[in-house]
């Protein structure tokens, strides 16, 4: 409470009591008047940010094997398993390409304390943040997700957001707008 | 036989009356006490924001064990409940909601509510010497204290309204009310709405049931339906407290077309103070043991003799 308030020369105590118990009844009443703050979840889904971080989600596509994720998780949550396959040449006289497939990719959220460090490192944009949290359990080995169920959260990641106003543009566009390299011309 | 029947249908309409109204100002306070600290209040029970809220306590309430300590005074302690709620009841049968819908017009009404509404005391105090438990006792203690202190006041402010109507008679004090009175009896229905709260030990009065102190003063060892039963003579005791401050200093059912209207106007009015006794409740902080008898000594008993005094040179002046 600041001083102009206040009638001048008169300490807020001098004034009696009376002045507050209005005040009270004011501010209860001014409250009634408004809407109240409660949300009410599960009736009403709740506005979430659109960075919030509910669940991970797989695009199993876009895995290479890599284990970054893995290794860099803190909790060593994340169970990979991948073998080599051997890929015949294309063309007649070829080399034989290998590649990695992924055999099992399973989030296991009992752990998982949702520092996002693995969607951080991926270099392939495989994992996303999803907003959505409503998967508890009964089981606690209910919260292992798998390949499968990952991807089915794939759905619900919302597009990125877009830049800042006068940020730079994405590597990407950057690199596409380039212009065309040329042949030198002349000999240096 | 007929006047027996007729009695006994009275008796049925006046009870369930009775505990209606206690619900409904029950589930007010639920409501208007939520959105007044921003907050929704019950929503689901009954499917409509939560109107039968109270009724889903009520079975959760019958549902559940009914202790008696072991130490305590058994009768007593069971009895406690009934003498609680009871006199709110027999206060309630003869105050007149219009002078021609009243379960008893009793001719000394005014005296018969206050003598009524005293007994309640009983109930508390009962509760918490026959509870064996210290913080009950310590709460039947200034229970006993608050109400017989704010009992003078009240009485005194009742007085000045009989004194002005020149009748003990409920209806009475209806028939003989004048719009002038709300100016000329300020001060004694200031008196009695403080004392009223007083005697509904609710805040800022409610240090008999001080959670913070005494865990909840008298009701501490109390469970299930006898708890439910305490909590139901809290909301009756509001019903009947602004009803009677509505007869005695709000004119009852005087107003616009009050000959057809007149049960609606005095549940109109009393609705109001039942919603200002949450709204003080909401609002204000505790008053301490010494400020609560301060105010009742030193505030409102002179305040009610001075209107007594006011309200006694007025007739003499006035009276042919």
């Amino acid at each position: 409470m600041t001083d102009h308030q206040h009638s001048p020369g008169l300490p807020p105590k001098a004034r009696g009591i009376i002045p507050g118990l209005i005040k009270g009844m004011v501010t209860t009443a001014r409250t009634l008047a408004k809407p109240s703050h409660t949300s009410e979840y599960p009736d009403v889904k709740p506005h979430l940010p659109p960075r919030s971080r509910g669940v991970i989600a797989l695009l199993e596509e876009n895995c290479t094997s890599c284990m970054l994720c893995a290794r860099e998780c803190p909790d060593w949550c994340i169970y990979i398993d991948s073998h080599k396959e051997t890929l015949p040449a294309t063309t007649e006289g070829g080399r034989e390409r290998q590649r990695n497939v992924l055999d099992r990719f399973a989030i296991d959220f009992s752990l998982c304390m949702y520092c996002g460090i693995c969607i951080e490192v991926c270099p392939f944009d495989a994992l996303h943040w999803s907003p959505e949290f409503e998967y508890a359990e009964f089981d606690i080995l209910d919260l292992v997700h798998e390949k499968t169920r990952l991807g089915q959260w794939m759905a619900t990641v919302p597009p990125p957001p877009a830049l800042d106003p006068s940020s730079a543009e994405p590597q990407e566009i950057a690199a596409a707008n380039k212009p065309v390299r040329t042949a030198p011309t002349g000999s240096a | 036989m007929n006047a027996g029947l007729e009695i006994l249908v009275r008796l049925v309409i006046m009870l369930l009356v009775f505990v209606v109204m206690s619900l409904v100002v029950g589930q007010t306070e639920h409501k208007v006490m939520a959105h007044m600290q921003g907050r929704l209040g019950p929503m689901y029970a009954g499917g409509f924001h939560g109107w039968a809220q109270l009724v889903a306590d009520a079975v959760k309430f019958v549902q559940k064990e009914d202790v008696t300590p072991r130490a305590a005074d058994r009768w007593v302690f069971k009895l406690a409940p009934a003498i609680a709620l009871a006199p709110y009841l027999v206060a309630f049968s003869v105050i007149p909601l219009s002078s021609t819908v009243v379960v008893a017009d009793v001719d000394a009404g005014v005296l018969f509510v206050l003598a009524a509404s005293a007994v309640g005391i009983l109930g508390v105090l009962m509760a918490g010497w026959s509870s064996a438990n210290k913080y009950a006792l310590l709460g039947g203690m200034r229970a006993a204290a608050q109400l017989l202190s704010y009992e003078l006041p009240m009485v005194l402010a009742a007085a000045s309204v009989a004194l002005a109507a020149g009748t003990l008679s409920l209806t009475g004090i209806v028939d003989a009310w004048h719009p002038l009175w709300l100016l000329w009896q300020l001060p004694g229905a200031f008196v009695f709405l403080v004392a009223a709260v007083a005697e509904l030990k609710r805040t800022p009065f409610d240090m008999p049931v001080a959670e913070p102190e005494i865990v909840m003063g008298p009701l501490t060892e109390y469970s299930g339906l006898r708890f439910a039963f305490f909590m139901l003579s809290e909301y009756a005791g509001i019903v009947v407290m602004s009803l009677l401050f509505t007869v005695l200093f709000l004119g009852g059912s005087n107003g616009p077309f009050s000959d057809a209207l007149g049960p609606v106007w005095t549940l109109a009015k009393s609705a109001l103070i039942s919603v200002l006794i949450i709204w003080l409740r909401v609002s204000w902080p505790r008053l301490r043991e010494d400020q609560l008898q301060r105010l009742a000594w030193l505030v409102l008993v002179p305040l009610a003799l001075a209107q007594l005094a006011l309200t006694a040179v007025w007739v003499v002046f006035t009276s042919p």
